[in-house]
C-alpha cells in the first residue's frame, strides 16, 4: 500500500531563493508526523507542494500514489492552511455544506453535525463567520479539512489562534483521527503539542530535514537524578540502565534516596539543537 | 461540471451578500430616472429646435440620447465586471479565500470558469436589462425607436463579457487594486481610441480613422461598442447619418460580422490564456 503522503527530492526555488533543498519524507497510514522549523525554514512550501497549490521545481509528492495535486490526490486530502479565511456572510454550516459540494461528499447534514460536534461548534452552526473569533474561525478550518472523510490531512499551524481549551480540543481530535487510521501532517511552532501527539516529526532547516524520527528516538538521556537525604545529585553520565546500581551504593553509603528520575532531552532542546538557535 | 455550478452559485452569493446587487440597483435606478427626466425635456422641446436642412431632428436627438444610454449602460456594465472579477485569483488567494477551494478536487479550470460564468451571469442580465429599459424611455418620450432592437444589447452585453474575461485574465497577475486600475486603463483607452476615430472621420484623416481602428481590434470591447452604436442607426442614410457618425454618441462606422467573430475569438484568447497561467501560478 503506498504511503499517504510520499515526498522525494523535493527541490523549490523562488527566484534565487531555495526554499527546499532536496527533501525526502513519508507519512505512512494513519501515522501522525509533526513538521518542525524556524520561519523560513521551507514547512508552508512543503505541505503547499503537497496538496498542489505550488509546483515544485524538481523531485515529486505523492498522496496515496497519486501525484500530488491531481484529482484523485485532492479527493484523498484535507487541508487547512496557516493563513486562510472563509467568506465573512456564510454561516459555519454554509462553509461546510460549500465544501461539501467542492469535495462530492455525500455525507449532508449529519456529516456537518458530526464534524461541527469534533471541533466544539456545534452551538454556533448558524452563526456568520464574520461574527466568530480567530481561534473558533480556525477550529472551523479544521472541520472543513475533515469534510469527505480525507484519508491524509495537511494541517497548517491549526492551533496557532487557539488558547490552552481549544489546543487541547484539537489535540484530542488529532489522537481520534490517528485511532480511524487517518494519517496527519502537523506543522506547527508549538513543540509540546507536537511532542505529545506525533509518532514521529522532520525537523526543517533552510530547506532540508537536518533531524528526523520517533520523539524517543529524537530524544538523548542527560543524566540520572536522585534525591537524597542530602539534597539532589545528578550523575550526567549515567543511563536508565545505571540507575539501579547507584541507588544501590547511595544506600550502601548510609544515605536515604527518596526520588530517582532519569533525564532525556526534551524535543524542545532537541529543536534548538538543531537549528542552532535558528529563528528565521 | 459539479465544480463549475458550486462555484457560479458561490461568485452569485457572494455579489449578493456582499450587497452589490441593491448598490448596483439602487444606482441603476438614479441613472434611469434621470434619463426618463432628459429624454422628457429632450423630446418635448424638439420642436422649438432649428436644424440644418437635410437633418431629421428626432432621429438626431433619439440616436444621440439613446447612445448616451448605451455608453451609460457599457460603463456601469464595465464597473459590475470588474468589481466581481478583480480579485479573483491573486486577490482572494492574499486574503486566504482561494486556497480552500482550490484544494478540492473540481480542477483550476473549474474553478476560473465558474467565477467567469458566475460574473457573466450576473452582468448579462443587467445589461440586457438596462439597454431595453433605456430604449423603453426614449421610445415612450420620444416616439423614437432604434433601427436595431436587439443585435446592440447583445454587443453591449459582450462587450462587458470581454471585460471580464480581461479582468479575471488580470486577476491571475496582478493584485485587487492593480487590476482594477488597468482594466479602467484599457477600457479608458478603448474609449479614447474611438473618439480619436470621430476626430479622424470629422478631419477626414485616414491615418487617424485607420489608428482608431486597430486600437478598436485591439481591445475589441471598444469595436463592440461602436458596432452597437452603429446598429441603432443602421437604416439612416444622408446628411443624418454622417453627422451621426461624428459621435461620440451616435451612429459609429467601425463594425459588422469581422468585428463580432473577432470578439468571440478574443474572449476564447483570453480564457486560454487566464487559464494556463492560473494552473502553473503557485499560490
Amino acid at each position: 500500500m503506498p504511503a499517504a503522503l510520499a515526498v522525494s527530492g523535493l527541490v523549490k526555488r523562488y527566484g534565487r531563493v531555495e526554499a527546499l533543498r532536496g527533501v525526502d519524507l513519508a507519512v505512512e497510514e494513519g501515522e501522525l508526523v509533526g513538521l518542525l522549523g524556524p520561519n523560513g525554514a521551507g514547512k508552508s512550501t512543503l505541505v503547499k507542494i503537497a496538496c498542489g497549490l505550488v509546483r515544485p521545481t524538481q523531485g515529486g509528492a505523492e498522496v496515496a500514489g497519486a501525484p500530488a495535486g491531481s484529482h484523485a490526490a485532492l479527493a484523498r486530502m484535507g487541508y487547512l492552511a496557516e493563513l486562510f479565511r472563509f467568506p465573512g456572510w456564510y454561516s459555519a454550516d454554509e462553509v461546510l455544506r460549500l465544501h461539501q459540494r467542492l469535495s462530492g461528499s455525500t455525507g449532508g447534514e449529519a456529516e456537518r453535525t458530526r464534524l461541527l460536534e469534533l471541533v466544539a461548534l456545534a452551538e454556533a452552526r448558524d452563526r456568520r463567520v464574520e461574527e466568530m473569533s480567530k481561534g473558533m474561525q480556525q477550529r472551523l478550518g479544521i472541520a472543513q479539512a475533515l469534510v469527505g472523510e480525507p484519508r491524509l490531512l495537511l494541517l497548517d499551524e491549526p492551533t496557532s489562534a487557539l488558547d490552552p481549551v481549544g489546543r487541547r480540543t484539537v489535540r484530542e481530535l488529532l489522537e481520534s483521527l490517528r485511532g480511524r487510521g487517518i494519517s496527519v501532517l502537523l506543522n506547527s511552532h508549538l513543540l509540546s503539542e507536537v511532542e505529545l501527539v506525533c509518532d514521529r516529526v522532520a525537523i526543517l532547516l533552510d530547506g532540508a530535514v537536518v533531524t528526523a524520527g520517533t520523539p524517543s528516538e529524537l530524544a538523548r538521556p542527560r543524566g540520572v537524578e536522585v534525591e537524597t537525604d542530602e539534597g539532589t545529585r545528578v550523575y550526567a553520565d549515567a543511563r536508565r540502565d545505571d540507575a539501579p546500581r547507584i541507588v544501590a551504593e547511595l544506600v550502601a553509603a548510609g544515605r536515604r534516596v527518596y526520588g530517582v528520575s532519569v533525564r532525556t532531552s526534551t524535543l524542545e532542546e532537541v529543536y534548538l539543537d538543531a537549528v542552532g538557535g535558528e529563528t528565521s | 461540471m459539479r465544480g463549475v455550478g458550486t462555484i457560479v452559485r458561490y461568485g452569485l452569493e457572494e455579489a449578493l451578500r456582499r450587497k452589490v446587487f441593491a448598490v448596483v440597483l439602487l444606482l441603476t435606478l438614479c441613472f434611469l430616472g434621470l434619463y426618463w427626466l432628459a429624454n422628457h425635456y429632450a423630446f418635448r422641446d424638439l420642436s422649438g429646435v432649428g436644424v440644418p436642412a437635410g437633418i431629421d431632428a428626432r432621429t438626431f436627438a433619439g440616436s444621440f440620447i439613446f447612445g448616451l444610454a448605451m455608453f451609460a449602460t457599457l460603463f456601469l456594465g464595465v464597473v459590475l465586471a470588474i468589481f466581481l472579477t478583480i480579485g479573483a485569483v491573486r486577490g482572494d488567494a492574499e486574503r486566504g479565500l482561494l486556497q480552500p477551494l482550490v484544494v478540492r478536487p473540481i480542477g483550476r479550470s473549474s474553478l476560473l470558469l465558474g467565477r467567469f460564468l458566475g460574473a457573466a451571469g450576473v452582468c448579462v442580465p443587467y445589461v440586457l436589462a438596462v439597454y431595453f429599459a433605456s430604449m423603453v424611455i426614449t421610445g415612450s418620450a420620444g416616439h423614437w425607436w432604434p433601427d436595431r432592437i436587439v443585435t446592440p444589447g447583445l454587443e453591449l452585453a459582450g462587450a462587458v463579457v470581454l471585460i471580464a474575461a480581461i479582468s479575471l485574465l488580470g486577476s491571475v497577475f496582478l493584485t485587487a487594486t492593480a487590476n482594477g486600475i488597468a482594466i479602467f486603463m484599457v477600457f479608458g483607452a478603448g474609449l479614447v481610441a474611438g473618439l480619436l476615430g470621430s476626430i479622424g472621420h470629422a478631419l477626414n484623416s485616414h491615418t487617424l480613422e485607420r489608428s482608431a481602428k486597430i486600437a478598436a481590434y485591439v481591445i475589441p470591447v471598444e469595436a463592440l461598442y461602436q458596432d452597437a452604436l452603429g446598429q441603432i442607426t443602421a437604416d439612416t442614410h444622408g446628411v443624418t447619418r454622417f453627422i451621426l457618425e461624428l459621435g461620440p454618441f451616435g451612429g459609429a462606422f467601425v463594425g459588422g460580422t469581422t468585428v463580432r467573430l473577432w470578439s468571440v475569438a478574443y474572449l476564447a484568447l483570453v480564457g486560454a490564456l487566464a487559464l494556463f497561467a492560473f494552473t502553473r501560478r503557485d499560490l
